[in-house]
């Protein structure tokens, strides 16, 4: 054997402050990435406005149509709920499970496997990085909306603390969820039926599609018990409810105890997911 | 060698349930009710040790089961039986400690962000590797100087050519300063210089960093390079583990004889099989134990101008390992 050099080992640094170090990064770096792609983001948001403007002109027009509400909500409450759910829904947009399709049948996982960090971490760090270019660009819009639908806002400082946090709650639901269905894909490989149906429960469960006071009554109380509520209605009615301080903070335990629930189902699952990786394509 | 083995394999297994059905809309419909598949055994019960610091090739025709291999002992895939241990840990743990310590690179998989520059990849890679700042800075300026890729890495990844990926996604894989490698077809797909380059570079990085390297390749020009120990697997099962040269020694009946002659020679079947002639140059291929004799014959009866003695090219050596695997 020729004659070789042994280096030490690199210096370990503690886990937190490797953490701190890592969701930095990747924040600054999904930041980086999504200002080069500022056109396509541009027209993926515009895309997603048309979801809730038609869902705002439909209801405002019923409202008018109403003698001016419907169940107490005028023509300005929709337009305030609809202009939030604008904001929600750039908010808590996450990693999808046609995402981890793509990652286990093409073998795409193999590179994140190999790293000493859980790829969760990534993933949460890169959406997370990529809302702040997207805040910006939905800025103009929301002023468009602002003057065209005119709605009608009575904020109090704890509802804004509480909707700003709100929002990344609402986000890391999401994203266990739909990350604990992504990890279907390693016993089915396609996961778009069971997607659907997802989304289908969460239209009519979370108030995406109509401000859950609308519903009736048993449907909201399913939806009490089920986490796509405190994805959408939550935080958009924390904001432009009426809700006392102690619905806000049971809110927000809420939001706490279903972000616990996923985070311990997708680990459950992925303890067992994992052994069925057959790292094929790469 | 006192140390422990920095890779040890015992009965390593690995097996596959792979869906299959015939063609057709019937066999589709009758695969709803009941599911065909057959079991693969793409790792069939391997043993070996490779020491730290040592580089051993590991060869083997498309499906012999080096991909899988290297993929269990990097913790991508479960075992299903035997055990593998590197650098003293169970790579399927994957604990944070092991891949700190590892790195497996694959010639035709990307890991590095398509969109941004290398720069930045590399950065996230420091911080996912914990490497403190100095030492990242220190070893991606040594290696970026080594690989000449200084103009490269500025520029969006996507923009690059393979073999420049290339050179980037090695630098990427090293930058944690791995003591174990494994490289899957490193070289794949580039050209001939390129080839070159890489292979300068694994072998200067392993002499800096004292690391242990695994390699796989279809080109026989990289294992010639680098490697002294080879692994040969088909079907698999090892065929052979040995020093390089010892392969061609152990398989090979046969040596080659190049011998330039005056005035072409004539016919010179009556020394060996000709297997190709070059105007005054003639090669023979002659039967392993009948060299020294030949060789002297020639030199009495002919004209002789030069005349060289050769092993069988590892190619030829490698395909017989094969053919004969293939007919027992």
């Amino acid at each position: 054997m020729s004659s070789t050099a042994t280096t030490p080992e690199l210096a370990k640094v503690g886990r937190l402050r490797s953490l701190t170090d890592f969701y930095w990064t990747t924040i600054r770096l999904a930041i980086a990435e999504q200002f080069q792609y500022r056109a396509a983001t541009y027209m993926y948001i515009l895309g997603m406005v048309a979801e809730p403007v038609i869902y705002l002109v439909v209801w405002s027009t019923i409202a008018d149509q109403s003698g001016g509400s419907l169940n107490g909500l005028s023509a300005g409450d929709f337009a305030a709920y609809y202009i939030v759910w604008t904001l929600v829904r750039t908010m808590n947009i996450v990693f999808t499970p046609y995402g981890w399709e793509w990652r286990i049948r093409e073998g795409q996982l193999s590179g994140q496997l190999l790293r000493p960090l859980h790829p969760i971490h990534y993933d949460v760090a890169e959406f997370a990085g990529g809302k702040i270019p997207w805040l910006i660009y939905y800025l103009p819009i929301a002023i468009v909306l602002t003057l065209i639908f005119q709605p009608t806002f009575d904020v109090r400082p704890a509802e804004v603390a509480v909707f700003a946090v709100a929002i990344w709650g609402a986000y890391l639901i999401r994203t266990f969820n739909q990350t604990a269905l992504g990890l279907v894909c390693f016993w089915t490989t396609r996961v778009g039926a069971l997607f659907s149906l997802y989304i289908m429960l969460e239209l009519l469960l979370s108030g995406r599609l109509v401000p859950l006071t609308l519903m009736p009554d048993w449907v909201q109380t399913v939806a009490w018990l089920l986490p796509f509520r405190w994805t959408f209605y939550f935080p958009i009615e924390a904001l432009v409810g009426d809700l006392s301080d102690e619905q806000l903070l049971g809110g927000l335990a809420m939001q706490i105890f279903w972000i616990l629930v996923g985070i311990g189902v997708f680990s459950l699952v992925w303890r067992y997911a994992v052994r069925r990786y057959t790292a094929v394509g790469n | 060698m006192g140390s422990d083995p920095a890779v040890h394999v015992d009965g390593l297994l690995k097996l596959f349930d792979v869906p299959e059905r015939d063609e057709g809309l019937k066999a589709a419909t009758k695969s709803l009710v009941r599911r065909k598949t057959r079991e693969v055994r793409a790792v069939d019960g391997i043993s070996f040790d490779i020491e730290p610091g040592e580089i051993v090739g590991f060869l083997g025709p498309n499906g012999a089961g080096k991909t899988t291999t290297l993929k269990m002992l990097s913790g991508l895939l479960y075992v299903s039986d035997g055990e593998a241990r590197v650098l003293g840990h169970v790579p399927s743990k994957r604990e944070r400690d092991f891949l700190r310590r590892i790195s497996l690179v694959m010639g035709n998989r990307n890991q590095l962000n398509w969109d941004l520059p290398a720069l930045d990849s590399f950065e996230l890679n420091r911080s996912i590797y914990q490497i403190p700042r100095p030492d990242f800075l220190a070893l991606r300026d040594e290696l970026v100087g080594l690989l000449e890729i200084g103009d490269l890495v500025r520029k969006p990844v996507r923009q690059l050519s393979l073999g420049e990926r290339m050179k980037v996604e090695i630098v990427g894989s090293l930058l944690h300063r791995p003591q174990v490698l494994f490289l899957d077809e490193p070289t794949i797909g580039l050209d001939v210089t390129m080839q070159k380059r890489i292979r300068e570079f694994v072998a200067e990085y392993r002499r800096r960093h004292g690391a242990t390297v695994m390699l796989t390749s279809h080109y026989m020009a990289d294992v010639e390079a680098l490697c002294e120990r080879v692994i040969v697997i088909h079907h698999g099962k090892i065929l052979f583990d040995g020093d390089l040269t010892a392969l061609a020694g152990t398989v090979a009946a046969w040596k080659t004889i190049a011998v330039a002659l005056e005035n072409g020679g004539g016919d010179l079947s009556a020394y060996g099989e000709v297997i190709h002639r070059d105007g005054d140059l003639v090669t023979l291929r002659v039967a392993k134990a009948e060299t020294a004799r030949v060789t002297a014959r020639l030199l009495a009866e002919q004209d002789v101008l030069d005349l060289n003695v050769e092993d069988p090219p590892i190619e030829d050596v490698i395909e017989l390992v094969f053919a004969r695997a293939s007919v027992e």
